[in-house]
């Protein structure tokens, strides 16, 4: 590069800088500067002669490095940038001097304005001239999205991206998608049959050609970074071929192995040889490997020679350039609230076993009967924020439970119009399109007895009747209401398991779920990049909610994959491998895991780098440097600024 | 009247984007600020303060996004805050008062906030008298 042939341009910015600022002065001091060969002032730098001027000194004077003491480098970086790269410069070794928002605007005294914005333009004199040429950096992309998690977000995501042109892997632990979706009867506030709404779109799924389905699978590792992920997946064997299964059940009712039906949380049973529901995708039945006893009275009934006993679990290997987390929620465990007594009593149940009641292919096909005796229950008590915003258990909101209580009182009163409900409730909270009114039309339209107060205590008394203890908070009263049921609506949980977070190297906050890079700005970018996260795993939420969390998901990664390379800021961490002694601490303060060990020294992954200088300022060996921001220049220009002060 | 010499570290995302919205809203404050921008505070080691302070600053400010969620690097700001909190029980051994450095989160809509920071510091600096070397 040679010596430093720097070009200084000044902008009067018509009077805006040229009205508090002697801008001829500030020339004139600027010139005096080692490595500053040329200085120039124009009235607006901006404009077209002014870019023009520009580009005409770079080529008469040989100019290697420039300046344009401006306004702020948010306005107009770009617009000089493209000025030095027309004039054949490498735009890293152009910087902007903002002696306008930070100069001129602020002060009045003409003077003290004038040697500010001398000292602002020698600071970045100083920069420039250590500024490295440089080129931005490109990496190939896989053009292939991974999704995990196969429940109306992650469906949701795989049709979007699969639809935009770009191949998805979904990959589902349980034999079918759906999720927790797929188990609700109606949905709030518009009581859509949650069945009707989802199968066409999980039937989509299994049809599409850019969607390839894994279930009974799980990510088991994941390498690289963004654009060139290599992941790992363990599929399970489903030993029932579904290219082949037509469905006829034969196999179920042989089948002698009965578990506890998980779809109907418990409600029913079912046999080692099943299918969670009868639209499940894919369209098959699985074998439960942990319950069967390789009997094989199944696959000697099954007509189309389907079930093969032998069949091992694989490991497939994919190559993707981005990442979908979208694994959501359980609820929380019942178990917990011991007072409630949910465990103890069969007739304490949860708020998906409540669903599952209501819904028409549930274990009572839709009628609302005791799980204890079977009768038809006439007084029913519901328990909002069961473990939720409770210092014990969870002390966030789970934010559905207000509204699907809400629904559950609704539906149980269209189904028993005679029946009571009580709800015990904290507060009631309706916020989004609709909900209120819904709220409201349950307290008034179907008489649902509200009652603001926790409850104490749940048990059953001699008549076999559930009693519930609790206070009415608005009134000071201690209220005891007997039930038939008693209905928990407990909290949402985040379901994902901490070592495949460590591995997409996803990070959860202080409640497991995980933590976006910004709450509001970049809601479902982590901050590992190419890793995107949308539904429950990030924080409790609707059904509306996390459709429009998986389609923002699904757009950026059609915006990361709609290209064939990576382009990325030269301008991140080097290391000097003569330097470093492979203290790691780099690793342990990079908030992007972008350094790694590689034969004991730290090297710095370039396209996962974001140039913040964390590593730069911890290492102690100082081996670590920012790309034109390095130690040196940083001290350098506060030697500028403060040029003549000691 | 002593005019004392103070660098600003304010990072590029808040602190430095509150500067800029400053001077679009045309507010005042203090010349002898000087402005320096860097990529996060985060960024900021104890030995830059120290090397400002050694040329002749004679008081550092440092402005960043809020704590805990605002920096654009995640936790940058923290990484700052625990550095200048431990120079700041170091500094009186070199004989410098703790006072000269101040630390500020700043978004970049809190213009005011800079403004207000900026001239009290220069006050609290001004009042301190120039650094001994």
């Amino acid at each position: 590069m040679g010596e430093p042939r720097i070009g200084v341009f000044i902008c009067h910015c018509g009077r805006n800088i040229a009205g508090t600022v002697d801008v001829e002065k500030v020339a004139k001091e600027v010139a005096k500067i080692p490595g500053v060969v040329h200085v120039e002032t124009y009235v607006y730098m901006c404009s077209d002669p002014g870019q023009k001027l520009i580009i005409k000194a770079i080529k008469d004077k040989k100019l290697n490095a420039v300046i344009v003491a401006a306004c702020s480098p948010s306005l107009h970086y770009e617009t000089f940038s493209r000025v030095v790269e027309s004039a054949g410069l490498n735009k890293y070794r152009f910087e902007m001097a903002n002696i306008r928002e930070h100069c001129s605007w602020v002060h009045l005294d003409r003077e003290k304005a004038t040697e500010k914005a001398i000292r602002i333009i020698s600071a970045a004199v100083a920069k420039v001239a250590g500024n490295k040429p440089l080129v931005p950096i490109k990496a190939k992309v896989v053009r292939k999205c991974l999704i995990i998690g196969g429940g109306i977000a992650g469906i949701t995501a795989a049709l979007d991206i699969a639809n935009a042109g770009i191949p998805v892997v979904l990959v589902e632990k349980s034999p079918t998608i759906g999720g927790k979706m797929a188990m609700l009867s109606e949905t709030f506030p518009t009581l859509d049959c949650a069945q009707c709404i989802l199968t066409p779109k999980m039937a989509e799924v299994a049809r599409h050609p850019n969607i390839k389905l894994l279930t009974l699978s799980e990510v088991i590792d994941v390498e690289g970074y963004v654009g060139n992920f290599k992941v790992k997946i363990l599929k399970h064997p489903r030993k029932v071929n579904p290219d082949l299964c037509r469905l006829c059940g034969l196999c179920e009712k042989v089948c002698p192995v009965k578990v506890p039906n998980e779809f109907d949380r418990g409600l029913s049973v079912r046999k080692a040889i099943y299918i969670p529901f009868p639209q499940a995708v894919p369209s098959s039945y699985a074998i439960d490997e942990r319950y069967c006893k390789k009997c094989g009275a199944c696959a000697k009934v099954c007509p189309t020679k389907a079930i093969n006993l032998d069949e091992k679990e694989e490991i497939i290997e994919e190559e993707v350039g981005a990442i979908i987390v979208a694994t959501g929620y359980d609820l929380y465990p019942g178990t917990k609230l011991s007072e409630y007594g949910y465990g103890v009593y069969e007739d304490v149940i949860d708020s998906l076993q409540f669903e599952r009641l209501l819904s028409a292919g549930g274990p009572t096909k839709g009628q609302i009967l005791r799980p204890s005796d079977g009768k038809p229950v006439k007084r029913i008590v519901f328990i909002q924020c069961a473990g939720s915003r409770d210092e014990n258990h969870l002390r966030y909101c789970s934010k559905i439970c207000c509204m699907y209580t809400a629904k559950h009182a609704l539906l149980f009163k269209e189904r028993v119009p005679d029946g009571d409900v009580t709800v015990f409730y904290i507060d009631i909270r309706a916020a989004g399109k609709g909900y209120e009114e819904f709220v409201k039309r349950v307290q008034e339209e179907f008489q649902v007895n509200y009652i603001r107060g926790k409850v104490s205590k749940v048990y059953r008394d001699v008549n076999g009747d559930m009693v519930v203890i609790g206070v009415d908070t608005l009134s000071g009263q201690k209220i005891i209401v007997k039930a038939d049921l008693v209905v928990l609506a407990l909290g949402m949980v985040p379901q994902l398991d901490r070592e495949l977070a460590a591995k997409l190297k996803v990070p959860l906050d202080e409640n497991g779920f995980a933590q976006e890079v910004h709450p509001k700005l970049r809601p479902v970018e982590c901050s590992s990049s190419g890793v995107f996260i949308c539904g429950a795993i990030q924080g409790p939420k609707d059904i509306s909610e996390t459709v429009v969390q998986a389609s923002a998901a699904a757009a950026k990664v059609i915006e990361l994959l709609s290209k064939d390379y990576i382009v990325h800021e030269p301008m991140i961490a080097e290391v000097d491998e003569n330097l470093c002694n492979g203290c790691r601490i780099c690793i342990a303060v990079c908030p992007y895991g972008a350094i790694e060990m590689v034969e004991g020294k730290a090297k710095v992954n370039e396209i996962l780098c974001e140039g913040c200088g964390a590593c730069v300022a911890a290492c102690p060996a100082r081996a670590i440097q920012l790309r034109n921001y390095t130690d040196e220049q940083l001290l350098n220009m506060i030697k500028a600024v403060l040029r003549g002060a000691t | 009247m002593f005019e004392p010499k103070i660098i600003a570290f304010f990072c590029k995302w808040c602190a430095g984007a509150a500067a800029d919205l400053a001077g679009v809203s045309r507010l005042t404050y203090s010349p002898n600020v000087i402005p320096i921008i860097v990529p996060c505070t985060g960024r900021i080691e104890p030995r830059i303060i120290i090397e400002a302070f050694l040329n002749g600053a004679d008081g550092v400010l440092i402005g960043g996004c809020h704590t805990p969620n605002d920096c654009h690097y995640m936790a940058g700001n923290f990484k700052a805050f625990k550095r200048v909190h431990l120079l700041k029980k170091m500094l009186p051994q070199f004989g410098i008062e703790p006072e000269r450095i101040r630390i500020e989160w700043i978004s970049a809509t809190e213009a005011q906030k800079l403004v207000k920071v900026i001239d009290e510091f220069t006050s609290t600096i001004r009042k301190l008298g120039p650094l001994m070397r």
